[in-house]
């Protein structure tokens, strides 16, 4: 099957039913994006499709409708996305692992809602875990980014 | 800009050298003992003028031997060391280093010595310096105990200090210029006229000059770095997705794997059926390991599906299997025959409770998993002539020995490669899961192989923190706690972990009573007793470790004392503590929190205070009593760690522990069946999410004569403070954790 994966296409011979995650981490190796829990608890393995985030350890490969994007596509070291800098100026990560799984949710969660109130930042980044307790900066980061985003 | 460059590059070597750190009339004394060894291992052109600074023509790496487990020790390690190398730690490249006695933490004994961080006697002082000594002779490489700071803030400093002063004298060599004309800035050495040399063009001729052992550090008013807000050497690449985990690392030809063992703790594996599983996509091979079985294949998904698909004939567990079975042993071992220590005893604590009114409590900490989000993982590679592994560990050389004995290998064949850990809490301690790779690779050699453990094999292996109960007596008189009598029994951590360890547990296990029974009271009638519970299921370090549960046990009695003699438990605390630093703490988080104000109807405040690992922390919490349940509203932090080196970070930590310690005492707890845990994910074992995450606002205080690490003190409070401002808002005195058995959470 075909998969388009930060904007390469990529012709991959796996079952339908393999998710997504193992898929990019194993079979395309990129690793950015992390196994935590395979059950949909921790977001660690967020990415988007179309630009929405979705849990890739729950998203089967044969399920994938769109275009697929990593952290690695969100930005890079040289060109950082608004997210990523305000990550990076706050200094939110500790070990880290959960991270690009923070940043996507937080990525697409701005994408859609480019003003976000405390109590729906809340919402929307709760279902990913961080077990370094890295929270109160990401709430910090995520309100930057969007002050951010509104000024670019 | 201009670069002197007259020196040919070629190959060297040079003599061996390393670091004690003492100090002579304010001068640090380098002193050769050991072997570096970087130089082993160094390729035409590069030079290592200490075992932590390594220098070549394409750059200079750092070793920083301390293990990062998300506690930011790889970039404190790195900023420690350019304050006096004079590079931009962003120019750096950051290495582990091999496993080394070199490296040896000379910190870490002295939390197992019943010797308070508080006390300054001869005895005191010579235990720590055994610890000191044992750490050395043992080349005890490990990571653990909040020492990366105090075990390696001088160590480190020097190792910069002494490379510079090398990379200095070659440059007076190569200019003819006297010490005093040259100055270095930024990776150069800068001549009177303005004129750069480059590091990295003085590294062939530093290498053969004998290091520069003489050196004097610099004062504070001078550092760039230290006690500045500094940028995380990590920062960027874990922003972006480009930082190597253990569980990333690919390599040519690699297989991946996953093992399944006993879920029944130690009941080892009396048969199995792979036979549907061998016929699977992409798996090519079952094999048996200790304890189960291991499924090699082309990704992790099929070796997790294939690995299912073994059906497995388990043995018992011949440990207790049930909780409640477990915590009757722990009760039954309050006995003479199993008491462990009696490190407090102050004035006369049983003439003092008799005929008194007695206030009593007994509380319960369930065990606890690490769960650190990066699952167990470890690349292995196997050869005749060697093995490697790719980790995240925080024992090396304990990896390396115990892999040399499992193999028969000689132990200086055996390399370990320490990445970066995606989390730990005193997991990779352990290295079960290394093990089980290597027992794998000895069935398939030349072939690198990952191995993944499943979340659900994480939970179910882990070694948690142990369970406890303790016994509290306590009386008041005359409107003040005048008896306090604690006594608590546990499993041993040192005896569990330090057998598997390969090392003997000689006497009492102080984590059975740490951070209760060394805390800066001056309770007329105060005796701290630890009972030790005979070994049941594997158990280990977790978290800020004894304290983690004893800091409950002794702040809600604390509490419920305070109550009892009709005082605060502010007030009380600081007419007890004789311990200035303590004090200071005490006074900070009450004026931080603006304690004794008015919160209004069903909002309470509850206070705690920890001194584990040396360091003074007191912890302030609001909550409010919703119809939601509890939620918790701010927390406030006061912790003197004697020198904030980096307050970012430091913030980070303190924050980070106190979400730790909040998020396992509001929700989590690992029980067994038949020796099975019966929680293996997330979904069971929540901890705290963003939307119960409350303002947490920290102070790092000053005053102490000592530098101490920040990654554990920050969690022992947090529990009792809880609790202590649930019974505040409620009225209920909740004494069995996790809390969400008796009220519930937003
Ligand atoms: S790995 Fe997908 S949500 Fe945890
Ligand atoms: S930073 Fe370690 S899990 Fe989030």
């Amino acid at each position: 099957m075909k998969l388009t994966v930060n904007g390469e296409t990529h012709e991959v011979d796996v079952e339908d039913d393999m998710p997504l995650l193992w898929v990019l981490r194993d079979e395309l190796g990129i690793t950015g994006t992390k196994y935590g829990c395979g059950i949909a608890q921790c977001g660690a393995c967020t990415v988007h499709m179309d630009g929405i985030a979705v849990r890739s350890c729950q998203l089967a490969a044969g399920d994938v409708t769109g275009e697929i994007t990593t952290i690695e596509g969100l930005g890079t070291p040289t060109a950082l996305h608004a997210v990523q800098e305000a990550w990076i100026d706050l200094q939110v990560a500790q070990c880290g692992y959960c991270q690009a799984g923070q940043i996507m949710q937080a990525a697409s969660f701005l994408d859609l809602n480019p003003d976000p109130t405390h109590a729906q930042i809340d919402a929307a980044m709760s279902g990913n875990l961080c077990r370094c307790g890295s929270y109160p900066r990401i709430r910090d980061a995520v309100k930057s980014a969007s002050s951010k985003l509104k000024r670019a | 800009m201009g670069r002197v460059k007259t020196i040919a590059r070629r190959s060297f070597l040079i003599g061996s050298a390393a670091i004690a750190g003492g100090v002579v009339f304010g001068t640090y004394l380098y002193k050769r003992e050991g072997t570096n060894p970087l130089l082993a291992d160094l390729r035409a052109g590069e030079t290592a003028i200490t075992p932590y600074v390594k220098i070549d023509a394409q750059g200079i790496t750092l070793i920083t031997p301390r293990a990062d487990v998300g506690q930011g020790a790889w970039s404190m390690q790195a900023h420690l060391i350019v304050e006096e190398l004079d590079i931009d730690p962003a120019t750096a490249t950051l290495s582990s280093g091999p496993a080394s006695a070199i490296y040896y933490n000379g910190v870490v004994g002295v939390e197992a010595m019943p010797i308070a961080a508080t006390s300054d006697t001869l005895l005191a002082r010579t235990g720590r310096g055994a610890a000191d000594v044992m750490g050395k002779l043992m080349g005890l490489h490990i990571t653990g105990g909040s020492t990366t700071v105090p075990d390696l803030y001088d160590r480190l400093r020097m190792a910069g200090a002494v490379a510079r002063e090398t990379l200095i004298r070659a440059a007076m060599q190569q200019t003819g210029l006297p010490r005093d004309q040259l100055k270095t800035e930024n990776g150069f050495v800068v001549l009177p006229d303005g004129l750069k040399i480059e590091y990295l063009d003085l590294a062939v001729l530093a290498a053969d000059i004998e290091p520069i052992q003489d050196v004097t550090l610099r004062e504070p008013s001078q550092w760039r770095y230290l006690t500045k807000p500094q940028k995380r050497t990590d920062v960027i690449a874990k922003s972006t997705g480009t930082q190597t985990y253990g569980i990333d690392m690919v390599m040519d030809g690699m297989v991946h794997a996953t093992t399944r063992t006993n879920p029944a703790l130690g009941g080892g594996l009396a048969g199995f059926d792979a036979e549907d599983a061998r016929k699977m996509r992409g798996v090519q091979a079952v094999l048996q390991i200790t304890g189960g079985i291991a499924v090699v294949a082309d990704n992790t998904w099929r070796a997790f599906q294939a690995a299912q698909a073994v059906t497995c004939d388990w043995g018992p567990s011949p440990y207790i299997g049930n909780t409640s079975d477990q915590f009757a042993a722990v009760a039954a071992s309050f006995s003479e025959d199993d008491q462990d220590s009696q490190f407090k005893d102050d004035g006369d604590v049983l003439a003092a409770l008799e005929g008194a009114e007695l206030v009593e409590a007994e509380y319960r900490i369930p065990y606890l998993a690490h769960a650190p989000l990066e699952p167990m993982s470890v690349v292995v590679k196997m050869t005749n002539a060697r093995l490697d592994i790719w980790t995240g560990t925080q024992i090396p050389r304990f990896v390396q020995a115990n892999m040399a004995k499992l193999t028969g290998m000689d132990a200086d064949n055996i390399h370990v490669h320490v990445l970066m850990s995606g989390g730990s809490f005193g997991r990779r301690l352990e290295d079960d899961y290394i093990a089980q790779a290597v027992e794998i690779a000895m069935q398939l050699p030349d072939t690198p192989i990952k191995m993944v453990w499943q979340r659900e094999e994480d939970f179910t292996h882990d070694f948690p923190r142990p369970l406890a109960i303790a016994r509290a007596k306590g009386a008041v008189r005359d409107g003040a706690v005048d008896t306090f009598d604690l006594a608590i029994a546990a499993p041993s951590v040192a005896e569990s972990s330090l057998a598997r360890l390969g090392q003997p547990a000689i006497g009492p296990d102080v984590a059975i009573v740490a951070g209760a029974w060394d805390q800066p009271f001056d309770i007329p009638n105060y005796r701290v007793t630890g009972y030790r519970t005979p070994a049941m299921v594997p158990v280990s370090s977790w978290r800020s470790v004894g304290a983690s549960g004893n800091g409950f046990m002794h702040e809600s009695f604390m509490d419920e004392m305070c109550h009892a003699a009709g005082v605060d438990p502010l007030a009380e605390r600081l007419r007890l503590c004789w311990h200035e630093p303590s004090r200071k703490v005490l006074e900070a988080v009450g004026e931080m929190s603006d304690w004794g104000s008015e919160l209004g109807a069903n909002r309470g405040r509850g206070l705690a205070f920890t001194l584990a690992f040396g360091v003074p922390v007191a912890e302030v919490i609001e909550v409010t009593n919703t119809e939601d349940g509890i939620r918790i509203d701010k927390v406030f932090v006061a912790a003197e760690v004697g020198r904030v080196l980096d307050p970012v970070n430091f913030e980070a930590q303190v924050q980070g522990g106190v979400i730790f310690g909040l998020g396992h005492a509001m929700n989590c707890e690992l029980t067994y069946e038949d020796g099975v845990a019966q929680q293996d994910n997330f979904h069971v074992y929540e901890g705290m999410r963003l939307y119960q995450t409350p303002e947490i606002t920290v102070r790092g205080l000053e005053n102490g004569d000592k530098l101490r690490g920040i990654g554990e003190p920050g969690v022992p409070p947090a529990a009792p403070a809880l609790a202590n401002a649930i019974f505040a808002a409620t009225g209920k005195r909740i004494r069995e954790l996790p809390l969400s058995k008796s009220v519930d959470f937003v």
